[in-house]
């Protein structure tokens, strides 16, 4: 089985409440890890991926000043900083399909629904360090694939053109999003 | 963790797309196991030092239903402002998402409700101060009540009707908005959104 290296891993956790950022704090520093940073807004959480450059940053959605989703588009700019690759996991109380979807496309990597669980968050935590997809980019998207299943039965017409790419079978995030904890 | 940002991606273009894999400096952290040498669980640790903090959670959620009220009062002094209105749905928005967490999971229900009621009504100045009330006083008689041995169920009747009243109203207030009426009325993902 794999085993992940927590003390490794840098890590930044972008909420504005005090509380929330102390539970994840606690269950990273659980996990193994030595290295935790933390924002309590959307603008001093750019600054701190600026400065820190974490592994992986876990971002609420709603924060005053710039939200997790348009801080997540800020760091999904190619070419605006030195990693725009780099995991991001959203810890939100939303839990709307418009939300999951609108997260999705701004570019976040994994969508945890709150309540949270140790459980959920290593398994999100172990899927973007063991098992990352890459990036597309195209005129209007700069971020992990998305496409997640294959639908035998598309009869559609085929949207991205220019010969067959492979499809990276994954859980949907919708699916993830499902899951209680 | 040694940082090694180095090694380019490798791009592969396809037409009117790119996919571009990046260098994973991350893959160091992992390493693989035998069954009979994975005697060490992470997630059982983490789970030890969140019960640990626990003994905190009764003055937290305490504190965020202080925040809640003082949220309500502010709209009660000034009225419905982008300021008091983002105030009121964050407190209720993060009692929801932490009731569960603090052990206070029925209390979830109620705070969705809140945030429904702010997010989905069009014109905030519509929104009922009336409403508003009993649904802050329903999540603070909620908390209050936690020894209760049947909370759940007292929960459960009060949320359940704040949530047909809201769902009435936000019905009316969103006639002209069918796409925003289905996004309302549709399920939420995930079991902690939905109503008791």
């Amino acid at each position: 089985m794999l085993r992940i290296d927590f003390n490794r891993l840098r890590f930044l956790v972008i909420d504005d409440n005090a509380h929330m950022r102390r539970i994840l704090r606690t269950l990273l520093h659980g996990f193994g890890a030595r290295e935790v940073y933390e924002a309590e807004d959307g603008a001093s959480g750019l600054e701190a991926f600026t400065h820190y450059m974490p592994d992986i940053i876990l971002a609420d959605w709603a924060m005053p000043i710039f939200d997790g989703l348009e801080l997540t588009q800020m760091i999904r700019q190619p070419g605006a900083n030195s990693n725009p690759y780099v995991p991001i996991i959203m810890l939100t109380g939303h839990s709307e399909k418009k939300r999951v979807t609108s997260a999705r496309d701004a570019g976040v990597t994994e969508f945890m629904a709150k309540p949270i669980s140790a459980k959920a968050l290593y398994q999100r935590i172990l899927n973007v360090v063991a098992n990352p997809r890459p990036f597309i980019k195209t005129k209007t998207y700069f971020g992990p694939d998305r496409r997640r299943n294959v639908n035998p039965n598309y009869v559609g017409p085929e949207r991205r053109k220019g010969g067959k790419a492979d499809v990276i079978r994954q859980t949907a995030l919708m699916d993830k999003a499902k899951v209680a904890g | 963790m040694a940082k090694d940002k180095g090694g380019k991606p490798s791009i592969a273009t396809y037409g009117d797309y790119e996919m571009i894999t990046p260098h994973n400096p991350l893959r160091m952290a992992v390493s693989q196991v035998s069954d009979k040498d994975a005697h060490d669980d992470p997630v059982a640790r983490a789970e030890e030092a969140l019960a640990q903090l626990s003994s905190e959670f009764s003055s937290w959620m305490d504190s965020e239903c202080e925040r809640l009220d003082a949220a309500r009062r502010d709209i009660k002094a000034k009225g419905f402002t982008k300021k008091t209105h983002q105030a009121l749905f964050h407190a209720a928005h993060d009692i929801k998402g932490e009731a569960a967490t603090f052990g206070y999971p029925f209390v979830a229900a109620s705070a969705d409700s809140l945030c429904r009621l702010i997010e989905h009504t069009p014109d905030m100045a519509r929104i009922p101060l009336a409403l508003v009330d009993q649904h802050v006083d329903a999540v603070r008689a909620i908390i209050r009540e936690k020894a209760r041995p049947d909370i759940v169920q007292i929960a459960d009747q009060l949320t359940r009707k704040l949530r047909e009243v809201t769902d009435d109203f936000l019905a009316r207030e969103n006639k002209d908005r069918p796409d925003v009426l289905a996004d309302i009325l549709a399920p939420p993902l995930s079991p902690g959104g939905q109503a008791a």
